[in-house]
């Protein structure tokens, strides 16, 4: 009782707490310092439309680059845990009739969709990390529908290492071609014409990588856990 | 008007979604719970206006996220069947 009791009372206090942030909130009309020179850079410095890929790959691309790693460090940890022991231990169940047909129909579809996401990051909504888990989602469709598909792991750590190392290289290529200060800054790449595909410098390129980098990993990590693990 | 009617009808679902993932007997249940709690959580993004937050969380958090759940949930399921026999 005196337990509910408490938990009441500290619920009631957060409450109070969060009425400031309730009865204070009014929506901005205008962006701050900050913001506005964000978005009047997107359109003047790097000639592209959608500012939110324009902060996450230039403003903030070494940020970029961490979170890259960081997802490249827990895929590792789940490969070094779950790694199988023997490729025959591995058995699944096989997918319906249904499941079956629409794999083999929406997966190139799908896939073709999360490269359309990526490699379009700088014009439409979307960029290199939803296109790579889109793409890895096809892989996952097509691993739950056949229980015999499988495909190559050597591809796949050899897409993840080029498109991580491709990453690190158009950074410094920044870096060597515009100066210090430059670490990550596509302009070294001519911004071309407002608004189509190759436009925007390097940023195209760092999102396809990035974009093959996060499909790899996602698609390595969804294959080392729907097998094994059963029998450690 | 119809956005704001939109806006509570996936807070209201979102809510008890989260209370569900809480207080569900089966962790299936839980996980799938958690799984419409992203996804109404998506669509109340791109209402206000966010497309690309709402893109990754529907891919990541309703997606990839429910389905690395559910094989986590199958590894533990036949550990502690293994463990009983």
């Amino acid at each position: 009782m005196i337990k509910y009791m408490l938990i009441i009372l500290v619920l009631i206090g957060m409450a109070w707490l969060f009425i400031p942030l309730a009865t204070e909130f009014f929506t901005p009309d205008q962006a701050n310092m900050l913001a506005s020179s964000y978005v009047y850079g997107t359109a003047t410095d790097l000639n592209m439309p959608n500012a939110v890929t324009s902060v996450v790959v230039t403003y903030r691309g070494l940020d970029t680059l961490g979170e890259v790693t960081v997802l490249f460090l827990a895929t590792a940890g789940v490969g070094f845990f779950l790694r199988r022991k023997n490729q025959s231990a591995c058995q699944r169940r096989p997918g319906s009739e249904v499941l079956k047909s629409g794999a083999n129909l929406l997966s190139p579809l799908i896939i073709m969709f999360g490269i359309y996401i990526f490699s379009h990051g700088h014009l439409t909504p979307g960029g290199g990390f939803p296109g790579g888990v889109v793409m890895a989602s096809a892989l996952l469709l097509l691993l739950m529908a056949n229980e015999n598909y499988s495909f190559s792991h050597g591809l796949i750590n050899l897409t993840e290492t080029v498109s991580g190392l491709g990453f690190v290289l158009i950074g410094l290529a920044g870096l060597l071609l515009l100066g210090l200060n430059h670490f990550l800054d596509p302009r070294w790449l001519g911004l071309g014409q407002f608004g189509k595909l190759f436009s925007a410098g390097a940023i195209p390129m760092i999102y396809g990588f990035i974009g093959l980098k996060v499909g790899a990993e996602m698609s390595g990590l969804l294959d080392s856990m729907q097998c094994d693990g059963g029998e450690q | 008007m119809i956005e704001i009617i939109l806006t509570i009808v996936l807070a209201v679902i979102s809510l008890m979604a989260a209370v569900c993932a809480v207080r569900a007997k089966s962790t299936l249940h839980a996980v799938i719970a958690s799984g419409v709690v992203s996804l109404s959580a998506s669509i109340l993004f791109l209402l206000v206006a966010a497309p690309d937050v709402a893109m990754t969380e529907a891919a990541i958090g309703s997606g990839l996220t429910t389905v690395v759940f559910l094989y986590a949930l199958k590894h533990v399921k036949q550990n502690r069947r293994d463990s009983d026999d």
